[in-house]
């Protein structure tokens, strides 16, 4: 362990006094035109599959501006991880740095020093707080979740009948948020839905698991479950896949295309929402070249053109929003792999 | 000592009250197919887990490590139809057991050699152990797709009715109490509960038993999170956290003493039983989600209660046969029934 910080911290040194006359003159020359423009892609880890659909989307984005994208990140998603990488990225005098951040300020320091070298910082999947980057790319809102979902179950069960929700634990903030969302929305536009509990499975498989069987049982006339987590969703499509339920009863909710290709496949699943992590990383780098080439500055009403993504507006606290969750089904689920 | 008295019974009877008022409530929890079927299936793992610890708790330790093999071994049994998809499934829950045996000897030599309470042993590899299953997984996670139909099949498939799964938990649960109640490694797990340094000094393998015990708790727990991927088909690098308590309590509640030399592992499955049909029966009856915990807390004190009650009133009695008799009248009670309650009543002779 000792012996790896030292080597990293030492070719950081050697990377640093290199660099540092490149980036001087890279700098000065830099400023005229923007075919030397260079980006460093930092997800939270490598090796991990959602975020390697985030850099293809980044990849993407690149060859068509035409600028460089270059992929950097720790094998673990530690609170500090990041430090050195963004640090090099710095000293590099990359133009800009698209993180998805592992601690909303453990990276805070790295990344204001980064900025006064004059790198711009775009964070996407996970936000810093705001004063430490110039944009962060939202994959989604509360609202577009909530109603996403509802439209989904309203489509599966017919538009009448009654549903369930299984969250992940009781005070888990995000979930609490989108099912308070969801309840004001069925009252409004939903008349026919009639939503008759809601159970914490905890994020657990087992108790997802065992949760969905109780609500069958005790609610014979169950049309669908509703589940606004990842772990909870696929523990509910097991138990319906292998249950006499399978085909009567909808899962829907929020998923991961690998997690659930299995129940899509064997259709106890017809289809849930996720935003699409490709499309987020194409926005992400769209989003950080636009603020390169000084099309935007970060501030609340900018507009930029992001590909064929369409045009985008800045928003409130430096937010760009990706839109609304993207619906994946038995068609598309083959296209992606995280 | 007539069958209904004995602790089991007890806890069978507990158990059919709960399935019963269920039913009544909702006939669907025993009368549908779906019902029926998780009603064996769902206490199949606790069960196997349970058998297991059950062995533990009667020589006087703890593995609280067992959650942690559980998920690591599941992790194993996923990677491996992942990496060498050509192997065969007997193969790859081999190789599950075998993890899990290693597993388990590895708590075992610390607590047999180092002579360090099983409480801190295991619950040190508990974390260690989580920690390799951390490291290996990171955030990757097994789904049903990267496993074979066939095995994921056998997570609900029934055999005249019965699950798969349950009837895996039933042979375990035959051999080991056929093992523990008849061989003579058997009986010295529990003269070793009873009391370790008289077994010690009456020329007990007192460490290879040991080792032994916490093998085989580790083998069940690697036999656990093959179930655990079959059944649940997902695993992440969390599958498990949390159970160890869970099985602690179904041993507790089975009758298992936590202090060692009684029980049975027969108890021990019922109490794994009685424990998750409460858990599914509440939501059923329409209990709300936050009570059902405290619910289940209640049950444990309840079952530490009563064995509590039950031990002081039995030395009591004891006592008073041993004040009524001259001293040689006692050991015509002792070799009279080979069974729990044997041990159960030397234990508290030990004790009185």
């Amino acid at each position: 362990m000792k012996f790896t910080s030292v080597v990293t911290a030492g070719t950081a040194v050697v990377l640093a006094l290199g660099l540092a006359a490149c980036s001087g003159g890279g700098g000065e020359g830099g400023g005229g035109g923007d075919d030397d423009v260079a980006i460093t892609m930092l997800p939270k880890n490598l090796g991990n599959p959602y975020f390697e659909a985030s850099t293809a989307g980044a990849q993407e984005a690149a060859g068509e501006l035409g600028v460089a994208v270059d992929e950097v990140g720790p094998d673990a998603a530690s609170p500090d991880a990041q430090v050195p990488f963004i640090n090099t990225a710095a000293q590099q005098g990359v133009s800009a740095l698209v993180v998805s951040a592992n601690d909303p300020t453990a990276i805070g320091d790295a990344l204001e020093e980064a900025r006064s070298a004059g790198t711009k910082v775009v964070t996407f999947d996970s936000d810093t707080e705001p004063q430490f980057r110039d944009l962060f790319v939202n994959q989604a809102s509360a609202e577009g979740i909530a109603d996403k979902q509802l439209e989904l179950i309203a489509e599966q069960i017919g538009g009448a009948g009654e549903i369930a929700i299984l969250s992940a634990s009781a005070n888990a903030t995000n979930q609490n948020a989108w099912i308070a969302l969801m309840e004001e929305k069925l009252a409004s536009d939903y008349p026919d839905i009639e939503l008759v509990e809601t159970v914490y499975g905890d994020d657990d498989d087992q108790t997802s698991f065992d949760k969905t069987a109780a609500l069958l049982q005790s609610h014979p006339d169950l049309k669908g479950i509703v589940s606004p987590t990842t772990v909870g969703i696929a523990a509910a499509a097991r138990y319906v896949s292998t249950s006499e339920y399978k085909g009567k009863v909808a899962v829907t909710g929020l998923g991961t295309p690998n997690q659930m290709r299995e129940y899509v496949e064997d259709g106890t699943v017809e289809a849930f929402a996720l935003w699409n992590p490709t499309d987020l990383g194409y926005l992400a780098t769209q989003a950080a070249a636009a603020l390169v080439a000084g099309d935007i500055t970060g501030a609340e009403g900018d507009t930029f053109e992001a590909g064929r993504l369409g045009e985008y507006t800045v928003g409130a606290d430096g937010e760009v929003l990706l839109g609304e969750p993207f619906v994946y089904d038995a068609s598309n689920i083959a296209d992606f792999d995280f | 000592m007539s069958l209904l008295r004995r602790r089991e019974a007890g806890i069978a009877l507990a158990l059919l009250l709960v399935i019963g008022v269920t039913t009544v409530v909702q006939p669907g929890f025993l009368f549908s197919a779906g019902g029926w079927r998780d009603l064996l299936l769902t206490p199949a793992i606790l069960v196997v887990l349970a058998v297991g610890q059950a062995v533990v708790v009667i020589t006087r330790n703890v593995d609280l490590s067992v959650g942690s093999v559980l998920g690591l071994t599941a992790y194993l049994t996923g990677r491996l139809f992942i990496d060498a998809p050509d192997l065969p499934l007997v193969v790859v829950a081999l190789a599950a057991v075998a993890a899990g045996t290693l597993l388990g000897l590895v708590n075992g030599a610390i607590v047999a050699f180092a002579r360090v309470p099983a409480l801190v042993i295991t619950l040190g590899t508990l974390y260690v152990y989580r920690g390799v299953t951390l490291t290996w997984a990171g955030s990757d996670r097994i789904d049903a797709g990267d496993m074979p139909r066939a095995f994921l099949r056998l997570g609900t498939q029934q055999v005249l009715g019965v699950p798969v799964l349950t009837i895996v938990a039933a042979v375990v649960l035959a051999a080991v109490a056929h093992y523990l109640h008849t061989s003579r490694g058997g009986r010295q797990l529990y003269a070793i509960g009873s009391d370790p340094a008289a077994a010690a000094l009456a020329g007990l393998p007192v460490r290879r038993r040991l080792l032994g015990a916490f093998a085989l708790g580790g083998a069940l727990a690697g036999l656990a999170g093959v179930m655990f991927a079959a059944r649940y088909g997902t695993v992440s690098s969390g599958a498990g956290t949390g159970m160890e308590l869970q099985v602690v309590g179904a041993v507790v509640v089975g009758g298992v003493a936590i202090f060692g030399g009684s029980g049975t592992v027969a108890g021990a499955a019922l109490g794994a039983m009685l424990l998750l049909t409460i858990n599914r029966a509440l939501p059923v009856v329409g209990i709300p989600d936050f009570w059902q915990r405290a619910v289940v807390g209640a049950l444990i004190i309840g079952a530490i209660a009563l064995d509590r009650v039950l031990a002081t009133r039995r030395s009591r009695r004891l006592a008073a046969a041993r004040d009524a008799d001259p001293p040689g009248g006692t050991t015509a009670v002792g070799p009279a029934a080979p069974g729990p309650d044997h041990d159960r009543t030397r234990t508290e002779e030990a004790t009185a």
